[in-house]
C-alpha cells in the first residue's frame, strides 16, 4: 500500500476534483431533481463541498480516517436536505473502516459499510429510485472484482463506476418508492434519479483521480458484468 | 420534565407549532424549534436539531416531533450525536406536539408517555362522521 502521505495527497486531490465536478453539475442536479424532487440537489451538493474545500489545509495534518470523517460532519453541518444525512452520516460513520489506511481490504469495507449505512438511514431498498440503485451495483461490482477475480483495485473500481453508470440508467423508468420523488407516484417514471446521479458523479472524479495516483494502469473499456459468459444451455 | 423539540423543514412552521403548543399545559411546557437547514432556506440541519435537543432536556429527556423526509434521518443522525436520551414520535408534527406538550407538564408523565400520547394524535379527525 501506499504510504500515509501519498494516501492524503491522492485523498486530497480526489476531494478536490469532487468539488469542482459538483459546481460543474450543479445545474443538472437541481433540474433532476426540480423534476422529481425539491428543487434543492445542486445547491445543496455544491454548498456541502464548497465548506469541504475550505478544510483542506486542515486535511494536510490529519489521517485518511479522519480526513474522510471530517468530510462527512461537513457535509452535515452544510448540506440541508436529505443528503446530509445521507452522504455526510454515512461517510462519517464508515470512516473508521479506514484506521488502518486505504488498502484493498479496508477500501471494501469502507464501501459496503457506506452502503450499508445509506440503506439504513434512507431505510431504502433496490430499486426505490435512489443512491442505493447506483451504489448496490457499484460495491457488489468492486468487491466480487477483488475478492474472486483478483483484479487490481484500479481495474475494479473502473468496473463498479460502470456499474453504477448502469445503476443510474436503471432508476429512469421506475417508480420512487422513497424520499421527496414517492410523492409523485407514477409521474416520477421516466426521471433519473438525483442522488443516484451525483453519487456516479463523485464515484467517476474518485476513478479519475485513482486513475493519476495509481499510474493509470486501468483498463479503459472495464465494464460490469452484464450477460452471462456462457449461455445457460449449453452450460448444463 | 420531558423536553420536546419540533423539526419541521420551514423555520416558521417549527416556531408556530411551538408557539401553538406552548398555550397548553399551563404555558410551562419545555419546547425547542429546530427548523430550516441553518442557512434560512428549507430544509433540516443535523447540528440545529442537537442543540435544541440539549436545551429542550433537563436530565429526563425529550421526545422530538418530526414532519417529513430528511427530518427524520437528520433527527436519528442527531441521536448519534448527543448523549441525551431522546426519541422520535411517529405522529402527526402540530396534533402530536400539542399532545406532548399536554402530557409533558403532567406529574407522572414520562418519555413512553410523552411518546404514546403525541402518537395518539393519529387517530385525530376534525370532521364528524
Amino acid at each position: 500500500m501506499a504510504d500515509e502521505s501519498v494516501q492524503r495527497e491522492a485523498l486530497i486531490a480526489a476531494i478536490e476534483n469532487v468539488a469542482a465536478r459538483i459546481e460543474a453539475e450543479k445545474s443538472t442536479l437541481t433540474d433532476l431533481d426540480s423534476a422529481i424532487g425539491d428543487a434543492d440537489h445542486g445547491n445543496n451538493m455544491h454548498r456541502g463541498f464548497e465548506a469541504v474545500v475550505e478544510k483542506v489545509d486542515e486535511f494536510e495534518e490529519m489521517s485518511p480516517a479522519d480526513i474522510v470523517k471530517t468530510v462527512g460532519t461537513t457535509i452535515i453541518g452544510n448540506v440541508g436536505g436529505a443528503s446530509g444525512p445521507l452522504y455526510g452520516g454515512s461517510l462519517m460513520s464508515a470512516s473508521q473502516e479506514l484506521e488502518d489506511g486505504i488498502t484493498a481490504e479496508t477500501s471494501i469495507a469502507f464501501a459496503e459499510a457506506y452502503l450499508e449505512k445509506v440503506k439504513d438511514r434512507g431505510d431504502a431498498h433496490l430499486g426505490a429510485k435512489t443512491m442505493v440503485d447506483a451504489l448496490t451495483p457499484a460495491v457488489h461490482t468492486y468487491k466480487k472484482s477483488i475478492e474472486h477475480d483478483d483484479l487490481p483495485p484500479l481495474t475494479a473500481f473502473a468496473k463498479a463506476v460502470d456499474a453504477a453508470e448502469r445503476g443510474v440508467e436503471f432508476t429512469v423508468p421506475i417508480r420512487a418508492a422513497k424520499g421527496r420523488a414517492s410523492f409523485l407516484g407514477w409521474r416520477s417514471v421516466g426521471h433519473q434519479d438525483p442522488g443516484a446521479t451525483s453519487t456516479l458523479f463523485i464515484m467517476q472524479e474518485i476513478l479519475k483521480t485513482a486513475e493519476e495516483y495509481l499510474d493509470g494502469e486501468t483498463d479503459a473499456e472495464a465494464v460490469a458484468e452484464s450477460v452471462p459468459d456462457e449461455d445457460p444451455e449449453e452450460a448444463k | 420534565m420531558i423536553g420536546l423539540v419540533v423539526v419541521s423543514h420551514s423555520e416558521k412552521a417549527a416556531e408556530g407549532i411551538c408557539d401553538i403548543a406552548a398555550q397548553m399545559g399551563g404555558g410551562s411546557a419545555r419546547i425547542e424549534a429546530a427548523g430550516g437547514d441553518g442557512e434560512g432556506e428549507i430544509g433540516t440541519n443535523a447540528n440545529r436539531i442537537v442543540d435544541a435537543i440539549e436545551t429542550a432536556d433537563d436530565g429526563d429527556g425529550v421526545v422530538v416531533l418530526v414532519d417529513l423526509g430528511s427530518a427524520v434521518m437528520n433527527t436519528e443522525l442527531a441521536f448519534e450525536m448527543t448523549d441525551v436520551e431522546a426519541v422520535i414520535a411517529d405522529a402527526p408534527v402540530l396534533e402530536g406536539t400539542l399532545n406532548a406538550a399536554v402530557e409533558s407538564t403532567s406529574s407522572k408523565a414520562t418519555l413512553d408517555s410523552v411518546v404514546d400520547s403525541a402518537e395518539d394524535a393519529r387517530d385525530y379527525h376534525k370532521l364528524n362522521d
